[in-house]
């Protein structure tokens, strides 16, 4: 049985993926992630997840081009221009 | 070359990493395979030279610091495997293609430990030549590899200290300690030389083509060179080559080592090959009944 591990590294930082190893079952799981990853107070905390129970998704195409949805989406340039022209505050 | 392969090969050339479920080329995953195996197995054989001299160590905290090191190598064999398995070839058969020959190690591990010394040795400038491939392999085209690698070079470099700190403390001994470390030396530096492979050129090394490795063997053991032979001559030491100086351009030359012993040794014709083998192929044996308790597909 596969254990993903996901560590903490300092207290306030997110969890991030550390690696995986073999256990039988929970009571090993907990003892094999602490001697690998946190024998040396390397991590503050740690997940361990069978790898069974990780459902990955991925592949997240835009096929209708929605850049309306990000900042990308908007050039703002010549209208900021334009704007500016008739408020008479166009810089120097 | 198919263009779906030259494409995967272009892109890596250009930094891409690769993860587990990307598609590949299959040379680039047997060629994986096979390298990251190799350093897999390195790192289990890595330990028995070592293990040698549990019993034997000086001190109380020596006996410590060295488990602590064996634990460290055992550990990064168990994360190593991990990437191999996952890429499609299971723990187990790594180990049996270990213990019959057909998979290699790394050549450093096929030589006995005479003295206290060849563990200081070991444990500072073997470690330092690994550790110069190790970053190298931080820039992995394969993303999990690397990754693992980051933890691996991390754990490594207690290792040099802890190395460094043994033969400092035989240096500054009685003139027998000195001799001992100096003996050690003399017995290692062939296979230190070794280490980094022949210097072939990185655009004919496949390793490097598929941006498995990101440097040539040569710039590693010039790297290593350029880093370590003022530490150790700096201790008084003599480094048993009579050619070895840096040139004006900070490129250092030295006596072609002998590249047909290292095939040999690699090959399990180094002096301590086969008892290595055979004591893994014994522990293999011995521990597995507690594979077939703790692994129920391993049963």
């Amino acid at each position: 049985m596969i254990w993903e591990v996901f560590r903490r590294e300092r207290k306030g930082q997110p969890f991030v993926h550390g690696g995986s190893f073999h256990a039988p079952d929970k009571a090993f799981a907990d003892a094999y992630a602490r001697e690998f990853y946190a024998r040396r107070q390397e991590s503050v905390a740690l997940w361990i997840v069978p790898r069974d129970e990780l459902t990955e998704i991925g592949g997240f195409p835009d096929e209708f081009d929605l850049k309306y949805r990000r900042v990308d989406g908007y050039s703002i340039k010549a209208r900021l221009k334009e704007a500016r022209e008739r408020a008479g505050t166009l810089p120097g | 070359m198919d263009s779906r392969t030259q494409e995967f090969l272009e892109e890596v050339q250009a930094g891409r990493q690769v993860e587990t479920g990307d598609w590949m080329p299959d040379e680039y995953r047997s060629r994986l395979i096979k390298f990251i195996e190799m350093h897999g197995n390195s790192e289990l054989m890595g330990v028995l030279p070592e293990r040698d001299w549990i019993l034997r160590a000086p001190t109380l905290q020596r006996k410590l610091a060295l488990t602590a090191k064996i634990q460290d190598e055992v550990g990064h064999c168990q994360l190593i495997y991990r990437v191999v398995e996952d890429l499609g070839k299971p723990r187990a058969q790594c180990l049996d293609d270990l213990i019959s020959g057909k998979s290699k190690f790394h050549n450093v591990f096929h030589y006995p430990t005479k003295s206290w010394g060849d563990v200081g040795v070991i444990a500072w400038l073997v470690d330092a030549a690994a550790i110069i491939s190790q970053k190298a392999l931080l820039k992995c085209s394969y993303a999990p590899y690397a990754r693992v690698m980051k933890k691996v070079c991390w754990e490594e470099s207690f290792h040099i200290l802890h190395g460094r700190d043994t033969v400092l403390a035989m240096v500054t001994g009685t003139p027998e300690q000195f001799e001992l470390v100096q003996e050690a030396l003399n017995r290692w530096w062939e296979p230190l030389m070794h280490f980094h492979g022949t210097p072939i050129p990185a655009e004919e090394d496949p390793m490097f083509v598929w941006r498995i490795k990101s440097q040539a063997n040569e710039d590693a053991r010039q790297q290593f060179l350029e880093g370590y032979v003022p530490q150790i001559l700096e201790l008084g030491l003599t480094i048993p080559d009579p050619e070895l100086r840096r040139a004006d351009d900070g490129v250092w030359a030295y006596t072609e080592p002998d590249w047909d012993k290292l095939m040999a040794v690699v090959t399990g014709h180094g002096p301590a090959s086969q008892e290595r083998l055979d004591f893994r192929r014994l522990a293999r044996a011995e521990v597995d009944w507690v594979s077939k308790v703790m692994l129920p597909e391993a049963a």
